[in-house]
C-alpha cells in the first residue's frame, strides 16, 4: 500500500486539502453498499451456476410437466377427493386443504383454550392461577414435537376400540378415529353407531388429525394465553375498580370493559402465534397426517424434483403467512381506537 | 383468625363460585396425580431408560473411544467450578453488595444430591456412579478454591480467564470430532444428548453475531443493506423450520460444486444457525430500538468511529433490553433441535425413536416421552432461570442502588 494520504497528518495538508476520497461521507455508503452488493451477487451467482450445471448434469433442469403426471400413490384422509391415478398438482392441493384444514381447527381451538387461560390468570382463587401458570410454564419448555408424538402414539393410540370406546352424546372417541354425529342426506340427524363392531358416523376424523389438532391447539394455547395475560395486564388497575364499583361482577367487567380495551395490545401479538401455528402445522408428518409438507416429501422422493417441491413449500408457506398476516392487520384497524 | 386460614379464605374460598371452583380443581388434581403415580410406580417399565441410558447420552459413539466424552465433561465441570466460584466471589449489585446468599448453597446440596441419585436410578453400574460423583467433586472444590482464592489472582490473569471458555469449546469440538493425534469418529455416529447440544450449542453461538449484523443491517440507512436484510429475515421467518430442513439436505448438493456439501450433521447445524439468525435479528433489533437516538448522536460528537459507537454504547444497551427475548430464542432453538429428527438425525427424539423401534422395548412410548419431556424441561426452565438472574444483575436501576 505504501504512505497514504490518512497517514501524514492533516495540519500538514493544510486547512484547504480535499477530503481523500474514501473518506468522504457520500462516497462511503455507496463503497459499502457496493461491496456488500458484490458480494452478495458473486455468492448467488456462484450458488446458481452449480445448480444450474449440477440440475442439467442430473437431467433435472426445472420444469414443471411432472406436476401433471398420475401421482401413483394414496392420501389416507382428504376432503378433496384423491386417488392415487390424480395427477401431483392434485396430491399437492389436497395436501394443502388438509393444511388449511388442521390451521382453521387449531386457529378457533387455540384461541378460544388461550383466551379462557388468559382470563383464568387474573381469577380471584389462587388455586386457578398457579395451575394456569403451571400449564403455561409445563407446555412452553417442551418441544411441540415432543408433545405431538406423545398426544398420538400414547394417547389416541392407546384408546380401546368398538364397544370400550370412550362415548359422549354425539361423540364417539375410538382408536380407529373420532366420529362425530351429524346431517345424513334427507337432513336426518344421525349419531355414531356400531356395525358389525366398527364405529360409523356421518363425521369421522383420523387419530392423526385428532392428534395432530390437539397437540398444536395445547401448545399454542399457552403461547396465546401469554398474549392475553399481557393484553390484560396493560389495562390499567382503575378500569377494573370503576367498572366493580359500578356494581359489574368480574365476568362482566372483564367482557365489557376490560377485553375491549386489552385486544389492542393482544391482536398484534395474536397475529405472531397464529403465523406459527400454521407453520407448525408442517409437524404433521410426524404422526402420519398427511399435509403439504408430507405429500411433498413423498412427491420429492418418487419425482426428485427437488428444486421444484422446496420451491412450491416454500411459496405456499409464504402465501399462507401473508394471508394471515393481512386478515389480522384488518383485524388491528377495527380494535384500534378511533379518536375523532 | 389464624393468618394462615385467614389468607387461605381469601385466596380460595373468598365466594361460594370460588369454593366451587377450588374444591373442582382439587378432585381434578388428586385424580390426576393418583392416577400418575399408580402408572408411574407400578405400570411403567423404567428399564427401557435404564438400558438405554448410553445410547439416549450419546448414541453409538464407539465405546473405546467414550474416554473423551467424560474427559469433556470433567473439563466443562471443572470450567462451571471456577466460574460459579468466580462469580460468587463478586459482590452483587443487586443484592446490597452482598455474596450470593443462603440459594448458592442449597444449589450446590442440590447437585451432591442429583450427583447421587440420577446415576444411583439410572442403575449405572458402580464404576461410573463413582465417575459421576467424582466429576461433581471436581466441580465443587473448584468452586471452594475460585470463591477463596479467585480475587487474590493478579488483574490481568483474571482478565484473561473467560478467553478459556472459547478455548474449551474448541478443545470439546476436537476431543468429539477427533483429530490432532485422535482418531477421528464421524458425525454419523454422534447422537443422543450429545448431538441435541453439540447443534443447539453450535447454532446459540454462531447465530448470535450473524443475528446482530442483520438486525443492525435492518435498521441502517443504506437501502442495500437495508432491503437485504429484510428481504433474508422474512423469507426466513415465512418458512417452517422442517422445509428449511428439508431444503438443506435436499438442495445443498445441487447448489455447492460436487463433493463440496457439508456432512448431514453439519448441513443441519448451519440451516438451523441462518434460521435462528433471523429470530434473533428480530429480538436485537427491539432491543436497538429501545436506545435513544441520543446515545449514538451523544457517541459520535464525542468523537467515536461508528463501529466504536456500536460496540461501547448502542449495542450493549440494546442487548441488555433485548436479552429476555434473546434466551426466548435460544429455548425455542433447543427445542426446534427435535426436528433434526425428521430428517433422520439421531439427536435425542431420534434415538428415542430407534429405541422403541427394538421389539424388547415395543410399546414403551409413555416411559420415553416422559423422560425426554423431563430433560427438555429441565435445560429450558435452566435457561430462563439463568436470563432471569442476569437481567437482575444487569438492571441499571439495581447497580445504580447499591452504588
Amino acid at each position: 500500500m505504501g504512505v497514504t494520504p490518512s497517514s501524514v497528518p492533516r495540519s500538514a495538508l493544510g486547512a484547504a486539502a480535499p477530503v481523500p476520497w474514501w473518506r468522504n461521507r457520500r462516497v462511503i455508503p455507496w463503497l459499502v453498499q457496493g461491496a456488500v452488493g458484490l458480494t452478495v451477487l458473486v455468492v448467488v451467482a456462484f450458488l446458481l451456476g452449480n445448480l444450474i450445471r449440477n440440475l442439467t448434469a442430473a437431467g433435472l433442469l426445472l420444469s414443471w410437466g411432472w406436476l401433471n403426471q398420475p401421482a401413483g400413490f394414496d392420501i389416507a384422509e382428504t376432503i378433496l377427493p384423491f386417488q392415487a391415478s390424480d395427477p401431483y398438482w392434485r396430491g399437492l392441493l389436497a395436501g394443502l386443504v388438509n393444511s388449511l384444514r388442521v390451521v382453521v381447527a387449531g386457529l378457533l381451538g387455540s384461541t378460544l383454550l388461550g383466551t379462557l387461560l388468559g382470563m383464568a390468570s387474573f381469577s380471584g382463587n389462587a388455586l386457578l392461577r398457579g395451575l394456569t401458570r403451571l400449564y403455561v410454564e409445563v407446555v412452553r419448555n417442551i418441544p411441540l414435537l415432543l408433545q405431538l408424538v406423545f398426544w398420538y402414539f400414547v394417547v389416541f393410540l392407546s384408546l380401546p376400540n368398538g364397544t370400550a370406546a370412550i362415548q359422549l352424546p354425539g361423540v364417539v372417541l375410538a382408536k380407529s378415529g373420532l366420529y362425530l354425529a351429524g346431517f345424513v342426506e334427507g337432513l336426518r340427524w344421525m349419531g355414531p353407531h356400531l356395525v358389525n363392531g366398527v364405529w360409523q358416523a356421518p363425521l369421522r376424523w383420523s387419530v392423526e388429525f385428532g392428534a395432530l389438532l390437539t397437540g398444536l391447539i395445547a401448545y399454542t394455547s399457552a403461547f396465546i394465553a401469554e398474549v392475553v395475560r399481557g393484553g390484560i395486564a396493560a389495562v390499567p388497575k382503575g378500569q377494573w375498580e370503576a367498572a366493580s364499583s359500578l356494581g359489574l361482577s368480574w365476568i362482566q367487567t372483564l367482557r365489557q370493559v376490560v377485553l375491549p380495551q386489552a385486544l389492542r395490545v393482544i391482536v398484534p401479538g395474536l397475529n405472531t402465534q397464529y403465523i406459527s401455528l400454521a407453520k407448525n402445522s408442517s409437524l404433521a408428518v410426524a404422526v402420519g397426517f398427511s399435509d403439504l409438507y408430507s405429500v411433498a416429501e413423498t412427491t420429492l422422493n418418487q419425482t426428485g424434483r427437488a428444486v421444484e417441491v422446496v420451491l412450491v413449500l416454500l411459496g405456499t408457506y409464504l402465501a399462507l403467512d401473508l394471508f394471515i398476516s393481512l386478515l389480522m392487520n384488518g383485524l388491528n384497524r377495527l380494535v384500534q381506537i378511533r379518536e375523532r | 383468625m389464624n393468618p394462615l386460614l385467614r389468607r387461605l379464605r381469601h385466596d380460595l374460598f373468598a365466594t361460594p363460585a370460588d369454593g366451587l371452583i377450588t374444591v373442582a380443581l382439587l378432585a381434578v388434581i388428586g385424580a390426576g396425580g393418583a392416577s400418575f403415580l399408580r402408572w408411574a410406580f407400578s405400570q411403567a417399565r423404567w428399564a427401557v431408560i435404564q438400558a438405554n441410558s448410553t445410547l439416549f447420552a450419546v448414541g453409538r459413539y464407539p465405546m473405546d473411544q467414550q474416554w473423551r466424552l467424560w474427559l469433556l465433561t470433567a473439563l466443562l465441570a471443572a470450567a462451571t467450578g471456577i466460574t460459579w466460584g468466580m462469580l460468587r466471589s463478586h459482590p452483587r449489585p443487586d443484592r446490597g453488595g452482598t455474596l450470593w446468599p443462603r440459594n448458592d448453597r442449597i444449589a450446590v446440596g442440590l447437585l451432591v444430591v442429583l450427583s447421587l441419585l440420577l446415576p444411583w436410578m439410572l442403575g449405572l453400574s458402580l464404576s461410573i456412579q463413582l465417575r459421576w460423583l467424582s466429576i461433581t467433586a471436581v466441580l465443587v472444590l473448584l468452586r471452594w478454591l475460585a470463591g477463596r482464592f479467585g480475587p487474590q489472582l493478579p488483574a490481568p490473569f483474571k482478565r484473561l480467564l473467560p478467553l478459556g471458555l472459547p478455548l474449551l469449546y474448541l478443545i470439546g469440538m476436537v476431543l468429539i470430532g477427533g483429530g490432532l493425534g485422535l482418531v477421528s469418529v464421524s458425525p454419523s455416529e454422534w447422537g443422543g444428548l450429545l448431538l441435541t447440544l453439540l447443534q443447539s450449542s453450535f447454532a446459540i453461538l454462531l447465530c448470535f453475531p450473524l443475528g446482530v449484523l442483520l438486525a443492525l443491517g435492518r435498521r441502517s440507512e443504506l437501502p442495500l443493506l437495508r432491503w437485504g436484510s429484510v428481504l433474508y429475515i422474512e423469507f426466513i421467518r415465512g418458512a417452517p423450520l422442517i422445509t428449511l430442513l428439508f431444503l438443506g439436505q435436499n438442495m445443498l448438493g445441487f447448489l455447492l460444486p460436487g463433493g463440496l456439501a457439508p456432512e448431514r450433521v453439519w448441513r443441519a447445524a448451519w440451516v438451523l444457525t441462518l434460521f435462528a439468525a433471523a429470530y434473533l435479528a428480530e429480538a436485537v433489533r427491539s432491543g436497538l430500538a429501545a436506545v435513544p437516538r441520543g446515545q449514538l448522536e451523544a457517541a459520535r460528537s464525542l468523537g467515536m468511529s461508528m463501529p466504536q459507537a456500536f460496540t461501547s454504547v448502542v449495542l450493549p444497551q440494546a442487548l441488555r433490553v433485548a436479552l429476555p427475548s434473546m434466551v426466548g430464542q435460544f429455548i425455542s432453538l433447543l427445542q426446534d433441535t427435535t426436528l433434526l429428527s425428521l430428517i433422520g438425525l439421531m439427536e435425542l427424539l431420534g434415538t428415542a425413536r430407534t429405541v422403541m423401534a427394538n421389539p424388547a422395548f415395543l410399546g414403551r412410548n409413555a416411559e420415553v416421552y416422559f423422560t425426554l419431556a423431563v430433560l427438555f424441561w429441565c435445560c429450558c426452565a435452566a435457561l430462563g432461570l439463568g436470563s432471569r438472574a442476569l437481567e437482575r444483575r444487569l438492571d441499571p436501576a439495581a447497580i445504580a442502588r447499591s452504588g
